[in-house]
């Protein structure tokens, strides 16, 4: 039941005939002049058609400017201008209200077991988890689904997060550490936890998540302010410029004394054209879309202005574990000790690693198996006893009985200073060779593992680092959009050269410590550049709050959840890269679309100057370029094109400009030519396509 | 067009570019307070200035501090032009007795000469006295083109500077405008003018017989002539230096006394470009990338070469119409060919089309010919010029801040459109920038289309049309494009020394003057604040070919987007019936 859920998100939501339903009746609604003052442009647009609308009443009573039938028919366009900009945004909207409302089927009202005291788990009241509040402490145990967001304060238990995750291999949750924190509607599987509620109720993760789905918090991001603000000017001066368009038409009547002053049907047409109704009307649904686009990404942005910065972004952290490398080092070679031969080395690296759960450890058995044949042995048949890696030591191994005599076989792999003290204890010597090899391995990039038996130095394991496949080709892309990686890891500076250069990063922090990532992020900051990280670690925190693109893993803590400004359900630290993608996307889409948008005037002019002016200045029609059979025609066209372009371009605001990684020149002469050249040429030919169409229906 | 016609013009164009670099380079120092080979000279003038004025030059100020010193400065100027006007005849320096100027009228001129626009409803040489031109008129004229440097280097310290507060002081940066730059400019060109037989005393008018009698409107004999005199030389250096365009006698540069030989004619038309040009590389030095000025250069020049072009092929094209009647239009060893009326037949066509471009693309807006004589086209030109809010050149100072508001905006949209938050020279271009510069572009289309819609449709502005039709239009919307962009040329035709006409164009005057000299600094004044952005791969350069395009078409379009209806009411309806 609460498996259904956010891995629905990832698909597309298809765009299904009901959604089209909903658009429809939404933009409907969205007429109501309160909700269009938010939008200037598209504002004007409404107040045009109204009175438009008032005229071609007027002109069915008898006394219009014009014929009815053409009042009616610009006022009917001017109405579906608004309508199509409405319907957009609709639409956008739509596609968050389904997958809200899948998210919303899932949280069902759940009974909690709140406990009064944390000693005794058998004493608790059952309550509706809309009751609980923050602080309280509530019990979960197996089938259970927990009640509310929160932090483990008592217990182990695995729970399957598929609900938010759409993982579905359940998770560990505990008491302490990194993986303490729980999240309101997921299940307990097994065992049992209590749970120290951490978010009002409706403010839980789920909660906010449906929030932002819905669009319900969205505000308008810096970079929108800023463009609302320069189409309000345009719409302001085209406001003007079409008002005074009367007083000179009405002067140059009178001063030749021919023909009627321009009818206001025809200014407010003249307006509508010019004023940047594309980018205008589309422009809400672009932003939506961009949010809707991240969480198909599986994506939780906590503000759309995370979105927009994300396009920005100069610096990437990256973890090494799993961003740049794969999380796993695997063993790759067995170099011998002198005077040692390999398949001894190997088969007693393996005899180490029988009981090493780790993957390193299972790299090192497998590896023994495929290059010297080396089956694993099972570990019951030989009499053995296995020595678990421990920080003390920093070595494991296994001690055996070998063939039931008095000798025992002490092997151990491990660190190289570990195992070179616990050779020397023992009256060993451990061979100055073994140190180069030490070296070199070290030097690659990668980490020997020194194997021992007894007192006598086998050999080194070399443990490999593996970089993700692709990752040097999408630096290399970052860093031809201008941004830098820097990579993050604990290792030593040897190890972490090695490993920048062949993934290609452009810079790394070796021997990190988390307060060091801080600084990092300080430092880049106070030269003018843009951050973005991902974490997961409570020791996280306080860098993925300074950072100013911060993404938190969701399997990472509560805290480092709170201090990011992105949650990435998918835990993937790669995702970083598409999340720029994405921040880019937006603001393309709306830079496209405002070019497109201005540039679509030049045609508009051309087509709806002569016609105003016909019956005074006859000559004028040399600017009849597109030779549209009358002025009624060409003025109706013009409406048309504009409304119509709207619903053309729907698609591509939801889905976004495609992303290139190409610079900024290059990005700009592309966009300037497909979008400003095309956005002067497209219309001449669109309106005087319509314009034929008109004449052949005889409409004109 | 003739090869000599283009050749002249080419001399003049490569000048301009030659001479950038040198003068641009000055002004930098000049502007950032570096040493100058005119130290020794001017810089005791300059302490004694900032000691009678009690000014430290050391001490900075904020955009804030600045914008109310160049209110303030600019209000007293005002004031004094106003009074010296009304109280001319009680006061020295007046030998032809002329009396107080009209109240609107002084107001008008007060405004035009404190606002760099230079706009005249009067006759100079019937009207001022010597005291009120060279106390009113020239001081002004020195003033105001220095006030508009004062205000660009200002602007370009905004740009210049990070994380800071302060622009600069604008009583230094205006002081040494005029002591380093303008002074000794004005001293030399005077010289020269005065040399080639312009005017330059405090004489009363002379009285000459006329060789060949001549008869007035009113069929009177005519036997004398009035020749005017008076402190001419110093005054039209400076207003061609200045972009300020008004002129001594009313003829303005097609006096024979104010612009007497084609060497003068050369040097006024140079004038008018030079420091506005070379303020471009100036602005590059001054924020340590001169390939920017370069490319601001570039984008003025191209429009301007294009400007230039349209206009001397339709002057030399002259009126179809009369190759129907017989009339020979072509030029040839003893006919200039063209459209000659208006026009001095010793500057000719290809001169005169080139001041009248280089006029209203600077804000300058002295004339050599008439522009109301113009053909359709050359009209439109000398229009749209001033419509793109002279910003292509513009007033000193004035014109390229202008432009770097349109660098902003073209930054702005080149910003989404290769998917970052714009920027330019390091500086986040946000949504206060944008209220800004929008508000900036807003104004003076709102003020010359709303006055030009008054003045239609009221009888105190059509009863001022010579010509009716749409040339008519083209007078009215004229007036207010010049006044409105503080450029002051005016289409003539139209009679503009009325009470409607004085006090609209005051108020036209006062708005693209103030209300746009204010938000520029505002927006300074915010971009100073803005941490630097270094530098990346993904930043858009703003000094590639591919910037220059786009900026030549944000301007383009702005600006012609806002006037094509009018336009087409006025100048492109009468080249259409022309060519009918």
């Amino acid at each position: 039941m609460t498996t259904q859920t956010i891995q629905d998100l990832k698909k597309p939501v298809g765009l299904t005939s009901g959604m089209y339903r909903r658009a429809l009746v939404d933009s409907l609604m969205k007429l109501n002049p309160r909700w269009m003052a938010r939008n200037p442009v598209m504002f004007v647009v409404e107040v045009g058609s109204v009175l438009t609308t008032a005229l071609w009443i007027k002109a069915l009573a008898g006394t219009g400017e014009a014929p009815a039938w053409y009042i009616g028919s610009v006022s009917l366009w001017l109405w579906f201008t608004v309508l199509f900009a409405n319907f957009s945004e609709a639409l956008a909207e739509g596609r968050g209200k389904a997958q809200a409302d899948a998210l919303r089927r899932s949280r069902r009202d759940t009974k909690a077991k709140l406990m009064s005291a944390l000693r005794d788990r058998s004493k608790f009241n059952l309550i509706s988890s809309t009751e609980l509040k923050k602080g309280d402490l509530f019990l979960v145990e197996t089938g259970d689904t927990i009640a509310a967001d929160g932090e483990v304060i008592e217990g182990v238990a695995s729970v399957d997060e598929s609900a938010i995750t759409g993982e579905s291999a359940p998770v560990i949750r505990e008491s302490g550490g990194d993986r303490s924190a729980v999240t309101g509607g997921t299940r307990v599987l097994s065992d049992w936890l209590v749970v120290r509620v951490t978010s009002e109720p409706g403010g839980g993760f789920l909660d906010r998540m449906i929030k932002l789905i819905e669009g319900a918090k969205r505000q308008k991001t810096p970079n929108e302010i800023a463009l609302n603000i320069l189409l309000a000017a345009f719409t302001i001066i085209f406001l003007v410029v079409c008002v005074t368009l009367l007083p000179y038409s009405i002067f140059s009547v009178t001063a030749v004394g021919q023909g009627t002053p321009v009818t206001i049907t025809v200014l407010v047409a003249l307006l509508v054209c010019l004023i940047p109704t594309t980018i205008g009307g589309l422009l809400s649904a672009i932003g939506i879309a961009g949010m809707d686009r991240m969480i198909r990404h599986n994506v939780i942005a906590t503000s759309g202005r995370a979105i927009e910065a994300a396009g920005d972004v100069d610096v990437l952290l990256l973890d090494k574990t799993g961003t740049v490398t794969l999380g796993n080092r695997m063993a790759t070679e067995f170099t011998p000790a002198p005077g040692i031969s390999k398949e001894r080395l190997a088969d007693a690296a393996q005899l180490a690693s029988l009981a090493d759960e780790t993957p390193e450890g299972r790299s090192i058995v497998v590896l023994a198996k495929e290059k010297y044949g080396l089956r694993g042995r099972d570990i019951h048949q030989i009499s053995a006893q296995f020595v678990p890696f421990s920080a003390q030591t920093r070595m494991s191994g296994a001690d055996i009985q070998s063939d039931g005599k008095n000798s025992r076989r002490i092997i151990r792999k491990g660190a190289a200073d570990a195992i070179k003290n616990f050779i020397e204890q023992q009256g060993g010597v451990y061979p100055a060779q073994v140190l180069q090899i030490v070296q070199e391995i070290s030097k690659m990039g990668a980490t020997p593992l020194v194997v021992s038996e007894n007192t006598e130095v086998l050999g080194v394991i070399h443990l490999k680092d593996i970089v993700k496949g692709g990752i040097k080709e999408r630096f290399a892309h970052l860093r031809k959009m201008g941004i830098k990686t820097v990579m993050i890891t604990g290792d030593n500076i040897l190890t972490a050269t090695a490993i920048a250069a062949e993934a290609g990063v452009d810079d790394f922090l070796a021997e990190a410590k988390p307060e060091d990532k801080l600084k990092l992020i300080r430092d880049y900051q106070k030269g003018g550049r843009l951050v973005a990280m991902t974490g997961d670690g409570t020791n996280d925190a306080p860098a993925l709050a300074q950072a100013d693109v911060a993404v938190a893993m969701n399997t990472g803590t509560q805290s480092a959840r709170e201090a990011a400004n992105m949650i990435d359900l998918d835990s993937n630290p790669t995702k970083l890269l598409e999340i720029v993608e994405i921040g880019k996307q937006l603001l393309m889409t709306r830079g496209t679309l405002t070019t497109f948008s201005i540039a679509n005037d030049v045609a508009k002019y051309f087509a709806i100057i002569p016609a105003a002016f016909a019956t005074t200045y006859p000559a004028l029609n040399a600017l009849n370029v597109m030779h549209l059979a009358t002025p009624e025609s060409a003025i109706l066209s013009a409406v048309i094109f504009n409304a119509l372009i709207i619903v053309a371009l729907i698609p591509l605001a939801l889905k976004g400009v495609k992303y290139r990684p190409i610079s900024a020149v290059h990005l700009l002469r592309r966009h300037l030519l497909i979008y400003g050249v095309g956005g002067v040429i497209a219309p001449f030919a669109g309106i005087k396509l319509i314009d034929m169409l008109l004449k052949g229906m005889n409409l004109s | 067009m003739t090869t000599n016609g283009m050749l002249q013009l080419f001399v003049y164009l490569a000048a301009l570019v030659v001479l950038a670099k040198p003068l641009g380079a000055f002004m930098a120092r000049v502007f950032q307070r570096e040493k100058t080979f005119l130290d020794p000279l001017f810089g005791p003038v300059e302490r004694l200035i900032y000691r009678f004025a009690k000014i430290n030059p050391d001490e900075e100020m904020d955009w804030k501090q600045n914008a109310v010193a160049f209110l303030l400065f600019n209000f007293v100027g005002l004031i004094v032009v106003y009074a010296l006007q009304r109280l001319q005849q009680f006061l020295p320096l007046n030998p032809q007795g002329l009396g107080a100027v009209s109240p609107d009228s002084s107001f008008n001129t007060a405004v035009s000469f404190a606002t760099n626009t230079n706009w005249q409803g009067y006759g100079g040489e019937t009207t001022m006295s010597y005291l009120t031109q060279m106390l009113g008129m020239t001081v002004q004229n020195f003033v105001s083109a220095a006030g508009g440097m004062a205000v660009l280097a200002l602007f370009i310290r905004g740009i210049a500077r990070h994380s800071g507060k302060t622009l600069g002081n604008f009583w230094v940066d205006m002081t040494r405008s005029t002591l380093y730059i303008l002074m000794p400019m004005a001293v030399v060109l005077a010289l020269v003018l005065v040399s080639q037989g312009s005017v330059q005393n405090l004489s009363p008018y002379v009285s000459a017989s006329l060789l060949q009698p001549t008869a007035d409107t009113s069929g009177a004999k005519v036997t004398e002539q009035v020749i005017a005199m008076g402190p001419a030389a110093s005054q039209i250096a400076i207003k061609q230096l200045g972009t300020n365009g008004g002129g001594f006698f009313n003829a303005n540069s097609a006096h024979p006394l104010e612009n007497p030989t084609p060497l003068t004619d050369f040097l006024e038309m140079f004038s008018i470009l030079m420091i506005a040009a070379a303020l471009c590389y100036t602005f590059g030095k001054m924020v340590g990338d001169t390939r920017q000025g370069w490319s601001l250069l570039a984008a003025m020049m191209i429009i301007l070469v294009v400007a230039l072009f349209v206009a001397y092929q339709a002057e030399s094209r002259g009126n179809p119409k009369f190759n129907a009647l017989g009339i020979d239009q072509f030029a040839s060893a003893v006919n200039p060919g063209g459209n000659m009326e208006g026009k001095e037949v010793r500057f000719g066509v290809a001169n005169s089309s080139l001041w009248a471009t280089v006029t209203t693309a600077a804000s300058n807006g002295s004339v050599n010919a008439m522009h109301d004589s113009f053909t359709p086209m050359g009209g439109l030109v000398t229009l749209v010029m001033m419509q793109l809010g002279e910003v292509v050149f513009g007033g000193v100072g004035s014109g390229l801040y202008g432009m770097l508001v349109f660098v902003i905006v073209a930054v702005f949209v080149a910003g989404l459109l290769v998917g970052r938050t714009p920027e330019y020279l390091g500086h986040k271009i946000e949504a206060y920038e944008m209220k800004m510069a929008s508000l900036l572009i807003l104004i003076m289309p709102l003020t010359v289309l709303l006055l030009t819609a008054l003045a239609v449709v009221s009888q105190a502005g059509t009863g001022s049309i010579s010509n009716p039709g749409p040339h008519g239009f083209s007078e009215i919307l004229y007036a207010f494009t010049s006044q409105g962009n503080n450029n002051g040329s005016a289409f003539a035709g139209l009679n503009a020394n009325t009470p409607f006409y004085n006090i609209t164009g005051g108020l036209a005057m006062l708005i693209s003057r103030y209300w746009l000299a204010v938000p520029t600094l505002a927006l300074a004044g915010s971009l100073v604040r803005k941490k630097l952005i270094p530098v990346s791969e993904g930043t858009l350069p703003t000094h590639t070919p591919l910037f220059v395009f786009w900026l030549i078409a944000v301007v383009l379009i702005v600006g012609a987007l806002n006037f094509f209806p009018a336009l087409a009411l006025g100048p492109i309806v009468e080249h259409l019936m022309m060519m009918q």
